[in-house]
């Protein structure tokens, strides 16, 4: 069975000195530090990679295939992400980079730009035609179709229901294969080349669709360094493979989607803290006349991704200036797909994961001593006790999963009124 | 077994940044006690906008939140000018919001109507010099 709550993020309890660093990172307050150690729960974690990025002593690891997986299959197809081609110096020409692809061992290349043309187009009617449901919220980043899922069931029913275009691109890749080769669907492997962890959850626990077509998820950083030689072979005289142009490039950073959509009104937002700032003032409809909302966990877009090499912000000046000459796009619907084949399968649910109880009664009981241990609690949100504020603590109280003594405040409070009860018994 | 939540807010002054703090707090507790979605969505829009008015035109005051399992009880005090004519505030679109508000976006006339709107109960006592009292009540099912 497909785990709901997946996460890609592991930790190496070797490297972990219980430091409070991502516990107060962490958007969702996912993490404690319980026993010296980090822990995350599975079921508040979006994937959105901010505790990999903070932890000092890179204990907190994402997941992901080492390209050793290519081994695995008969024929490979690499899905490259636009934000690869955002990592290398004075880059003119993609088919550079998707040719040195093919040397470094894949069979074919399908660029995800190609598929994500074919979801602005998609988004382009679908946004057109359900003016009731405005503003249509982008879901091509999982860790914001993960966050809504489990904090903001209002705007579930705002989500695209449109497939990201990386599991379009595998699905339209693994058809290809299939028809170019004659093999099985077994022997083909669909390998996405990412810039992100998060992708591993949505290849390993999707949501729209019931399976994912992507068989491996390779880092954008692990691949970097072999593509650098192969592409200075190649350089001089490349295959033509692209099916992109700059729309389906544009992805690649923040704001490309939503321009890809042709419409006025749109609002591009990125990092997740600024993301969540913008869910919340949309639950309270602080955002009038949006057609669209496109939204990055990671700053500057998937070019801010963990699995990348280069700089986000220089990431985004060389594919502006890559995209320059291209053609609008060059991937179209027609012909290459039946619309409805982009659409989710699988409905998304809220998933009340926050709940402090198992009914309203009991919730309620539970918040009101929530607020009877704050009030007890010094407020500092130190972190000490391996929560990231003083409230979170006083849930893990409530939900039985840590102790009033775990506070260093209250515990000095108890000491110092045993010793003083101790001295009395001393002097009768 | 505790099955009231009592929670008091104090609205401060002309500050548009931190309007929203109060709804954005009791949304959150909502959220966590497993209101459904509905009921969340109509505390939050509700007590933004008394919170907003608050601080338009009242110089702030407080708020006194009780939640149960069956409802959600807003109490919005001021000691501001008072509502000259009820009737009018409840129009849509109308607004004595000064200029330097509605420059900021507010002020769009739609505070109480939005109020009565997403509040399954509303009463608005006023008098002119004294200050408003807004009682709003949101049911749980």
């Amino acid at each position: 069975m497909i785990d709901k709550f997946f996460t890609s993020v592991k930790l190496d309890a070797d490297l972990c000195k219980g430091c409070i660093n991502c516990i107060k990172r962490c958007p969702t307050q996912a993490i404690r530090v319980r026993n010296g150690k980090a822990e995350i729960t599975n079921e508040f974690c979006i994937d959105c990679g901010e505790c990999i990025r903070i932890c000092p002593h890179h204990a907190k690891l994402p997941s992901y295939d080492k390209l050793d997986v290519l081994k695995d299959y008969e024929y490979t197809v690499a899905l490259p992400a636009p934000a690869l081609y955002g990592q290398f110096n004075n880059l003119d020409d993609v088919n550079i980079v998707l040719t040195a692809l093919k040397r470094v061992g894949f069979d074919d290349v399908y660029e995800v730009s190609g598929a994500a043309e074919l979801v602005s187009e998609l988004s382009r009617e679908y946004v057109h035609n359900h003016p009731e449901l405005h503003p249509i919220i982008s879901t091509a980043c999982p860790s914001v179709t993960r966050l809504i899922r489990v904090r903001f069931p209002n705007l579930i029913e705002h989500l695209l229901p449109i497939k990201p275009p990386v599991e379009l691109a595998a699905e339209l890749a693994r058809e290809r294969a299939m028809k170019k080769t004659g093999l099985p669907s077994e022997k083909i492997g669909i390998i996405f080349l990412s810039p992100c962890p998060s992708k591993v959850t949505a290849m390993k626990s999707p949501l729209g669709t019931e399976k994912s077509n992507i068989d491996a998820v390779c880092a954008i950083k692990d691949i970097y360094t072999r593509l650098l030689p192969e592409m200075k072979e190649v350089a001089d005289d490349p295959e033509e493979l692209r099916i992109s142009g700059k729309i389906g490039i544009s992805w690649g950073t923040s704001g490309g989607e939503a321009s890809g959509l042709l419409v006025e009104n749109y609002l591009a937002a990125d990092g997740i803290e600024n993301v969540i700032r913008v869910l919340e003032d949309l639950e309270d409809e602080k955002l009038d006349n949006l057609e669209f909302i496109e939204l990055n966990s990671c700053n500057g877009g998937c070019v801010g991704g963990v699995l990348t090499v280069e700089n986000p912000y220089l990431a985004m000046v060389k594919l502006k200036r890559l995209r320059k000459y291209m053609t609008v796009a060059k991937s179209h619907v027609e012909g290459v797909m039946a619309e409805q084949d982009a659409y989710w399968t699988e409905e998304v649910t809220y998933e009340p994961v926050f709940k402090l109880g198992t009914d309203m009664k009991d919730s309620i009981a539970r918040m009101a001593r929530v607020e009877e241990l704050c009030e007890q609690f010094p407020g500092l949100d130190c972190g000490s006790c391996g929560a990231p504020t003083c409230k979170a603590l006083a849930e893990d109280i409530v939900r039985g999963k840590a102790r009033e003594h775990d506070c260093i405040h209250v515990l000095k409070k108890y000491i110092h009124h045993l010793s003083d009860e101790f001295s009395k018994l001393d002097g009768e | 077994m505790n099955d009231t939540i009592k929670l008091t807010y104090t609205v401060t002054t002309e500050d548009f940044t931190r309007a929203g703090e109060a709804s954005g707090d009791v949304k959150r507790k909502l959220k966590k006690m497993g209101s459904s979605p509905e009921v969340v969505r109509k505390v939050a829009i509700a007590m933004y906008e008394g919170e907003i008015n608050m601080v338009i035109h009242a110089n702030g005051g407080t708020i006194d939140v009780e939640i149960t399992p069956e409802e959600i009880l807003m109490v919005l005090q001021d000691s501001g000018p008072g509502i000259a004519d009820i009737d009018k505030a409840m129009q849509a679109g109308y607004s004595t919001a000064p200029d330097r508000v509605r420059a900021l976006g507010f002020g769009a006339g739609m505070g109480l109507p939005n109020m009565k709107q997403y509040s399954d109960e509303m009463k608005v006592e006023t008098e002119l010099g004294v200050g408003t009292k807004v009682t709003m009540k949101v049911f749980q099912t």
